[in-house]
């Protein structure tokens, strides 16, 4: 046998020293300032691209983003988002009633991929308990909010959709109509 | 009216005796939980009141509104009894504990200690024994394998140390020629038994360790294996006093190792109420160090260091000991 057994010294050495290294180590920790974080007085600031509540923001003049697509309804794998589609007084289609069931959403973020008009989109709150789960359906009116949300310079109808805001070919890097006759062989 | 007297005195020292001890063991854990949070970086419990300083007012009320639960299978009587032998037992002890020398109030003396009994050092060791009944009853009449499994380990864990205990105490009883606990304290007015006796003090610590069944001689608990021991099926306040129990028996752990060891109330510059109260805190707040620091022994280990390490070292010690005394003499 290679080996040579251990003296009895030795490993009586060996072992005081183990005990000893493991009470230092714990006495060091003793006087480490601690790593946890006291929640409720300090909250983290959150990553950019946290996936929490979701609201419906508004473009820079004010108007609903939203156009009741139902594209972010389809996307849900839960099937937690609903609306019923109208059109508005100025020829916008809007959601006459839209619905999410935070009870039900798992905050994947899908909707948000989804929307084409960066209506819908999922904030960093993500504490917000009820006592009810009925509470947790929440209404169009608690969605909207009064910003832009993450792109709070971007106006859809700017780019596109009904031209509610002036005539033909005022988009955004819109050509004008062209004359129909002028194109004639 | 002298023995009504000696009466009204009698009670006032329990009350006063058994309401330091439930307090003291009552902000054991407090400090228990807070020390190990300090050792893993992180605050303990902090919420409830300033610097979390009511939070064992909380779990008692938490622990008194649970429901009690009794499972079908378990041997009713003693499955409610177990816990209070446990908690009973540790409270107990505190009967022959000295908190100081006589007081003395219009012209009567006052020992500040409810039974100086000739045989104090004897009483604790005994009633020490008792509570292993408490922890393997509770288990055996639990109707659980994992409780079985603990309390058989608990007994025979307990059983062991005992030997190593009462062993490491004879050099003591040797040095001061008493049993009485404030006679061992009078003798070490020079200098504590923890420097006279240091291998009585080290057997001492470690055999007191593993009979206050903490890390890393927690095996009758064991949460990994066992669930947790001897008080799986107990619940809200049966549960607690198994552990008002244990921390009950922390503080008497304190106290009997600054009497035996560390010169009780004797002390330069300071009171001796304050000296005392230091050495009875500095055990619990080592052995809260020592779960942070050690893992759980393997159960061979334990008994292989009970039986064959502290036992032969604490009879030589009393050779070594006794043969020193004569040559002095």
């Amino acid at each position: 046998m290679a080996d040579k057994k251990p003296s009895l010294v030795g490993e009586i050495v060996e072992g005081a020293t183990g005990l000893i290294g493991s009470y230092a180590a714990t006495l060091t920790h003793l006087f480490r300032k601690p790593v946890t974080e006291q929640y409720p007085e300090y909250k983290r600031p959150m990553p950019e691209r946290t996936r929490g509540r979701i609201i419906l923001t508004r473009s820079p003049d004010g108007k609903e983003r939203c156009v009741a697509c139902y594209l972010c309804s389809g996307a849900c794998p839960v099937n937690c988002i609903s609306m019923q589609s109208e059109e508005g007084p100025d020829g916008r289609r809007q959601a006459a009633w839209f619905r999410i069931n935070f009870a039900r959403c798992i905050y994947c973020g899908l909707c948000e991929e989804a929307c084409p008009t960066l209506a819908l989109q999922l904030t960093a709150e993500f504490a917000f308990c009820k006592d009810d789960i009925a509470d947790f359906v929440y209404e169009k009116e608690q969605l909207l909010v009064d910003h832009g949300g993450r792109h709070p310079d971007y106006d859809f109808y700017a780019h596109a959709g009904v031209a509610a805001g002036g005539p033909k070919g005022s988009h955004i890097g819109e050509d004008d109509p062209v004359d129909v006759k002028s194109i004639l062989p | 009216m002298d023995m009504w007297l000696g009466v009204l005195v009698m009670l006032v020292k329990m009350a006063v005796v058994l309401g330091v001890a439930l307090g003291l063991a009552a902000y054991m854990i407090l400090l228990e939980r807070k020390l190990l949070g300090r050792f893993q970086v992180r605050y303990g419990p902090n919420r409830v009141g300033l610097f979390g300083l009511l939070q064992p007012l909380a779990d008692g009320l938490k622990m008194l509104l649970k429901e009690d639960i009794i499972p079908d299978g378990v041997d009713r009587r003693i499955f409610l009894v177990a816990p209070a032998v446990v908690a009973g037992t540790a409270l107990a002890a505190f009967a022959v504990v000295p908190f100081g020398e006589g007081l003395t109030f219009f012209g009567h003396t006052v020992p500040q200690v409810i039974v100086d009994s000739n045989v104090g050092l004897l009483m604790v060791l005994a009633l020490s024994s008792l509570a292993v009944y408490g922890l393997a009853l509770g288990a055996w009449t639990s109707d659980n394998k994992y409780s079985l499994l603990g309390g058989i380990r608990g007994a025979a864990q307990m059983i062991s140390y005992e030997l190593a205990l009462g062993l490491s105490l004879v050099p003591v009883v040797m040095h001061a020629r008493s049993l009485s606990l404030s006679d061992i304290v009078a003798a070490q007015s020079g200098l504590p038994f923890a420097l006279m006796e240091p291998v009585a003090f080290a057997t001492f610590i470690i055999a007191s360790l593993a009979e206050t069944k903490r890390i890393p001689f927690d095996l009758p608990e064991a949460e990994n294996e066992l669930q947790a021991g001897f008080h799986t099926e107990y619940s809200g306040m049966r549960f607690a006093l198994f552990f008002v129990g244990e921390y009950v028996n922390m503080v008497l752990l304190g106290a009997v190792t600054a009497i035996f060891f560390l010169g009780g109330w004797h002390g330069p510059f300071f009171p001796p109420i304050v000296w005392l109260a230091v050495k009875v805190l500095a055990v619990p707040v080592f052995l809260i160090w020592t779960r942070a620091s050690l893992p759980r022994l393997r159960y061979d280990q334990l008994m292989a260091l009970g039986w064959k390490v502290l036992v032969p070292l604490a009879l030589l010690n009393i050779l070594v000991t006794g043969a020193l005394l004569v040559l002095n003499a």
